[in-house]
């Protein structure tokens, strides 16, 4: 969020600025309602049985480490969600300046790279499944 | 010698210094987190069947844990807001807040998740004995159902000098709900709120077991990647704290007298990161203790 009008003392054009602040505490305050209820889903769906509901939609019959594997993508997407919230709502990531997104850009890429090596793993190893 | 661009902004970046500083340092948190998140895909996709333990947490106490960190990160930027709008006093209450939240954190963490565990006895079986133990363990039960196998008896450790006195020769566990009714139905997935120890006693023969502890790191990979990384998330928690604890002390409220736009950076740029403590307990929490 950008400085207020600190070198001019203008007092009505400082009072628009926390005129706008205000209106940012609404959507904060909405954020945190919206994480508190999808913490709450992840929970929940985490004692549904997905590879059963999988099974019956598609005719097939999902071993629990395969239904397993479905609750697991649930719970990642969830958590991916929330976690999208905090960093564009609670950092400010929705709007910032293009270095930022930079340094992110940069670090996103070599994060990635880390996950890909322990996918390279998966096909490396003679691992349980 | 004043120090530059705490306020105003660098030309050619357009942002105030502290502000790329604690980006920066949070890219190298991603890395550092990133790495452990690989360990721990890495030990949990190469574990044997049964040898990942599923539903040993405690769900509800991770939950309010879960619901008390996102409460926090609501009440920093509503602090940092307070001070935008140059309303100290609230910023006062909402900065008191967070710092509680924080502490109540790592008192749920320390005083009870943590010790718990210490408490929790866990014996894994040789291969040759489990059918030795099969009352205990209903691996054919499993196998029909076609759950992973059970290699495992957990519980209460009765005789705690069978820990080190090599002359005892069994372990006398009062076990948890699963090995005392392997064979019930209603075991077969994680309970949302843990069921207590029953007044079953089960006499394991030490030669019979291939190792067993009490839940610590040395346990399995699942609790020492478990231990790592709540341990690691929560010395940030413990970092978070006491910065906001000096921010919320009177030695900051001069610098609000002074300069309270230079304040309110401060808080801003501790405020990100402790939304990326937040953050990464999103991931945390569903990692271990639903999945």
């Amino acid at each position: 969020m950008n400085n207020p009008p600190d070198v001019a003392q203008d007092s009505k054009e400082y009072e628009e600025y926390a005129h706008g602040v205000q209106k940012h505490v609404r959507g904060y305050l909405i954020v945190g309602a919206t994480l508190l209820a999808f913490t709450m889903i992840t929970v929940a769906l985490s004692y549904v049985d997905f590879g059963a509901i999988l099974s019956s939609l598609f005719h097939t019959n999902l071993s629990a480490t395969q239904g397993r594997k479905a609750n697991i993508a649930v719970a990642l997407l969830v958590a991916m969600f929330k976690a999208g919230l905090v960093a564009a709502i609670f950092m400010h990531l929705a709007a910032e300046k293009r270095l930022i997104y930079r340094i992110l850009i940069f670090t996103g890429f070599f994060v990635l790279g880390l996950f890909w090596l322990t996918l390279l793993a998966w096909y490396d190893y003679p691992i349980f499944r | 010698m004043e120090i530059p661009y705490t306020i105003s902004t660098r030309p050619d970046t357009g942002l105030w210094n502290a502000k790329i500083g604690i980006w920066l340092f949070l890219a190298s948190e991603v890395m550092l987190f990133g790495g452990l998140f690989s360990a721990y895909i890495f030990l949990r996709i190469d574990s044997a069947p049964g040898m990942w333990p599923h539903g040993l947490l405690n769900v509800p106490v991770g939950t309010f844990n879960t619901c008390i960190l996102i409460m926090s990160s609501v009440t920093v930027v509503l602090a940092w807001a307070s001070l935008k709008m140059r309303r100290y006093r609230a910023y006062w209450w909402y900065m008191l807040a967070t710092i509680l939240c924080g502490i109540i954190f790592l008192v749920v963490k320390l005083a009870y998740e943590w010790p718990q565990k210490y408490d929790h006895f866990g014996i894994y079986i040789k291969p040759e004995a489990l059918g030795k133990y099969e009352q205990y363990l209903g691996n054919a039960y499993a196998a029909e159902k076609e759950l992973p196998p059970r290699l495992e008896i957990t519980g209460h450790l009765h005789n705690r000098a069978a820990l080190s006195d090599p002359n005892i020769k069994e372990y006398e566990v009062a076990l948890d709900p699963l090995n005392a009714d392997p064979t019930n139905p209603s075991m077969d997935r994680p309970h949302f709120f843990p069921l207590p120890v029953t007044d079953k006693i089960a006499t394991i023969e030490k030669k019979d077991v291939e190792r067993a502890t009490m839940f610590l790191p040395t346990h399995n990979a699942y609790f020492a990647s478990y231990f790592t990384i709540t341990g690691l998330h929560g010395l940030h928690v413990l970092a978070g704290v006491l910065v906001f604890i000096y921010m919320w002390l009177p030695v900051s409220k001069k610098l609000y007298q002074r300069s309270p736009e230079h304040l309110a950076n401060r808080v801003e740029v501790s405020g990100l990161f402790w939304h990326f403590v937040d953050l990464i307990w999103i991931f945390v929490f569903p990692l271990f203790y639903l999945l």
